[in-house]
């Protein structure tokens, strides 16, 4: 079956690997999939473009045998196929790696793998699927040791075994849904040279991704989905991040506002001799001390888990330093709790805004004032207003442009980018002093992402303080004024952020001090 | 997953209009499957039914016992809605009720008064009494962690017992002789009835004026925001800042003080005595459960199911006087309720749905 040798492919000649030819799906009250045409080749990655809600995975359902569609072909080399159920969608050679891993965390590599494959032998089962694991992990640069527990595997390790898993499977079309959204750039990097080495082989690769700069990097074609429909499939050669975007989006994409003037001199927070003990009593944080100015957007740059939650808890009161203060415009605010810091002037955007910055069952306008509730004008003498609520929401909603059927729908209803704007607009209306912001962008798509920076530097340039917490590089780099790295609870150092390198953070990230 | 080309699909939010038809399947369901049972023993159903409806609904001696049932479980249910709000779950209203009615009696046996204020004073102590009860179950849990499912229970047995050892010891009537109750209480702590019946309008009132008033507290109420909001998303409610503490605390005080209520009108209204704490309370705080579950979470939907539930008690009364049947039906017919009740949750969260293709024709016209 294996198309011969890792040899330059001519894609134009040979057959497709997969088309699928017209197809719909609606669901109620949304068309997902609308008259959607998409192939493959042997030897290519095709790239699947879209912002979240575009149709892109449940078109992948669609393939994988999840979903059926309404109406609309699907081939496989040429042959016509009908999937009923995924077990349909693997026997045709199709492996799915879906963004959230399915695998059995206290078994080894070889046991999740040797889990649904035919031939497993009843006894022994993973004795002959190690040295496969070995070899083919070698061959694909996939390596992961076969006996290893999936619980001691890093989130990019775990990657590898899905992909395994399909591989050995006999996967010849891999479908990959948004995989790097839990990699770090190196384990990204290690990523799309697999899937060179995929596309060598020939294999076919389906990359869905709503980051403009991978697909440029790994795709060789790609198709944008908006709304449902295919809005164009282009060249590597002939696109541009710009033009994605633009299709992406239907419209271009507004350049980042500029910064005007400096940071003040005069700090808005201070940490001195700060550190935290997390729930195991261990150390999270250790001796950190920094000053952020008015007016300035610092960076926090690390790997997740050395610090950076338990640098967010203790400025929005969530949790106490066990030694040490914050200081508040120069008073100590190190024991006030959430409700204090909050009326302090400290406005959080939390890295959970689905389960800590809403309430799901509740309404926009209720969650639109989460935490204001129990200040006028919104409640008096223990009774709420409802009528200032509701002026509220309705501002909040036509300033921020939530797309909302109404203020009182259900924010679970909402989309991921209009919940974070939910919480925007909630956080940013008192006029904060300090706004701390932990990953403010994750899973956003392009254009609520250009709102939510936006945001962040108009806050900057009313004067406040901004402390972003993000493992987006380029983000950081974009908008901080300096970057803070965090190591194992330490502050490695504070770079200027137009005058670092990736390179440079990435070191520090990996716990080597900076060179004075 | 298709079966015979329809499948299940999660409803958003189901409308109110299919909560309330399916919830009234569900009662009639119930009430099937009772006449099936009535049948086992002999009876009719069709005439045994209307021997019920006869005697409980269609003249004012019968409806009044069934209001004078309904007051009980009105009260503890709809506070029961409230800690449910909070993902507090309360079962122990039984005890909270006998906590009321026992601090009632002890003022009204006790406590020299002036003797118009010796009702208002056995309405608050029972309130402050049944309170309590549930205020270690709540600091055990907003403090330690302890599921107050268990504590709330456990607490019950604690109250059922020590009601038993008043009546048999320190409280134990001089005037009884063997019997294990109190003293008759003095008229001044025997609420007034409406004439002819047994019910006692004091309590009535009083309970629904609290159904109103939980309503107004969760939809007007900054506290009842707090309560909804730590209930539906904890990690929220942290976020934003309540105070679990005082907020579980005041709830549970509501709650548990509307069946510490109910108690004191079991004991001031009808039975005149601390007694047997199963006769002061034939397990109206394990019914309010059904009552507070069918209700849905809405206070006012709490006078509807409370007024089923209380019909479902004087029809009990009415099955062993009349149709000779024992007194476990009542029993029988709450557990069916509750059943049914709960077999009809997955047809709120889903709905049926036909699997078959739309025609291509309908997505030419949207694109």
């Amino acid at each position: 079956m294996a198309v011969a040798k890792p040899s330059p492919f001519n894609p134009d000649k040979t057959p497709h690997r997969l088309t699928m030819k017209g197809i719909s799906k609606g669901f109620p009250g949304v068309l997902a999939n609308d008259n959607v045409s998409f192939d493959v080749r042997p030897g290519e990655v095709h790239a699947l473009l879209g912002e979240n809600g575009a149709g892109k995975t449940t078109l992948m359902n669609i393939l994988y045998g999840l979903y059926q569609a309404d109406s609309g072909s699907m081939s496989i080399n040429g042959e016509p196929v009908q999937f009923r159920s995924p077990k349909d969608a693997m026997r045709e050679g199709i492996g799915l790696v879906a963004q959230h891993f399915h695998l059995a965390r206290r078994h080894s590599v070889a046991e999740n793998i040797a889990l649904g494959l035919k031939g497993t032998p009843l006894i022994y089962p993973v004795k002959a699927l190690e040295q496969k694991i070995r070899t083919l992990g070698t061959s694909y640069g996939l390596a992961v040791d076969p006996k290893a527990k999936v619980w001691q595997l890093s989130p990019g390790e775990q990657q590898r075994v899905e992909i395994l898993k399909a591989l050995i499977q006999g996967a010849k079309i891999l479908i990959l849904d948004e995989p790097t959204s839990v990699l770090t750039p190196q384990e990204a990097e290690s990523l799309f040279g697999v899937l060179r080495r995929m596309r060598a082989e020939g294999e076919a690769v389906i990359f869905i991704s709503h980051k403009l700069d991978e697909v440029m990097e790994i795709a060789d074609r790609i198709t944008v989905l908006r709304k449902g429909a295919v809005v164009a499939t282009l060249d590597k050669k002939e696109a541009s991040p710009e033009s994605l975007a633009r299709h992406m989006m239907g419209k271009a994409v507004a350049p980042l506002r500029p910064k005007t003037k400096p940071p003040l001199d005069k700090a808005v927070l201070e940490l001195n001799n700060v550190w935290v003990k997390n729930k195991r009593g261990m150390s999270a944080l250790k001796n950190v001390s920094f000053k952020l100015r008015h007016g300035e957007i610092l960076g926090v740059a690390g790997v997740a888990g050395n610090g950076q939650a338990d640098l967010i808890e203790i400025l929005t009161g969530l949790n106490q330093p066990s030694e040490g203060h914050i200081l508040l415009e120069g008073k100590d605010c190190t024991p006030l709790g959430v409700k204090g810091l909050f009326e302090a002037g400290v406005a959080h955007i939390p890295e959970d805004r689905n389960h800590m910055g809403i309430v799901p069952s509740m309404t926009v306008a209720e969650n639109l004032v989460l935490r204001q509730y129990r200040y006028q004008p919104f409640s008096r003498l223990g009774l709420l207003d409802w009528s200032k609520v509701t002026e509220f929401a309705q501002t909040s909603i036509s300033d921020y442009q939530i797309a909302t059927p109404s203020k009182e729908t259900l924010t679970r209803l909402l989309s991921g980018g209009n919940v974070q704007k939910v919480i925007l607009a909630r956080e940013l209306s008192g006029e904060p002093k300090l706004v701390v912001a932990a990953h403010p962008t994750y899973g956003l798509d392009v254009s609520a992402t250009a709102l939510t920076h936006d945001l962040l530097l108009k806050q900057r340039e009313r004067g406040a303080g901004v402390l972003l917490v993000s493992e987006d590089l380029d983000e950081l780099l974009k908008l901080s004024d300096r970057i803070a790295v965090l190591f194992a609870g330490e502050l490695m150092g504070i770079v200027d952020a137009s005058r670092t390198s990736r390179e440079a953070i990435g070191l520090l990230m990996a716990g080597r001090k900076a060179q004075a | 997953m298709t079966f015979l080309g329809y499948k299940l699909e999660p409803r958003t939010k189901p409308p109110g209009q299919v909560v309330f038809l399916y919830s009234f399947a569900a009662v009639l369901v119930a009430l099937i499957i009772t006449g099936f049972i009535f049948m086992a023993y002999g009876l009719n159903p069709f005439s045994a039914y209307a021997t019920i409806i006869q005697k409980t609904l269609l003249n004012w001696r019968g409806f009044s016992q069934v209001l004078l049932k309904s007051v009980p479980i009105l009260l503890a249910g709809v506070g029961l809605v409230l800690a449910f709000r909070a993902q507090f779950w309360n079962i122990g209203a039984e005890g909270q009720i006998l906590a009321g009615a026992a601090a009632a009696a002890g003022v009204a046996l006790f406590l020299p008064l002036p003797a118009p204020l010796t009702l208002p004073a056995m309405f608050l102590a029972g309130f402050i009494a049944g309170g309590l009860w549930g205020f270690l179950p709540a600091i055990l849990k907003v403090r330690l962690g302890v599921n107050e499912i268990i504590t709330t229970l456990m607490m019950n047995y604690i109250m059922l017992y020590i009601v038993r050892w008043l009546i048999n010891g320190p409280w134990k009537g001089k005037l009884v002789r063997g019997f294990s109750e109190s003293d008759k209480f003095p008229a001044q702590a025997v609420l007034p009835t409406f004439v002819g019946t047994r019910l006692n309008w004091p309590t009535l009132g009083i309970a629904i004026l609290f159904v109103f008033f939980i309503f107004f507290l969760l939809s007007r109420m900054k506290l009842g925001f707090e309560i909804r909001m730590m209930g539906e998303s904890p990690e929220a409610a942290h976020y934003a800042g309540v105070s679990f503490l005082t907020t579980t605390v005041l709830l549970v005080l509501l709650s548990a003080g509307a069946a510490g209520l109910a108690g004191v009108g079991e004991i001031a209204g009808i039975h005149k005595k601390l007694l047997e704490p199963t006769s002061i309370s034939q397990g109206f705080g394990y019914t309010a459960i059904i009552v507070a579950l069918l209700a849905r979470g809405n206070p006012l939907a709490t006078l509807a199911t409370a007024l089923l539930l209380g019909w479902v008690f004087a029809s009990g009364d009415v099955m062993k006087v009349a149709l000779r049947l024992p007194d476990q039906m009542t029993g029988v017919i709450n557990g069916l309720l509750l059943l049914c009740i709960i077999c009809i949750e997955p047809l709120l969260r889903y709905r049926l749905v036909r699997t078959k293709a739309l025609p291509n024709s309908k997505f030419k016209e949207t694109v």
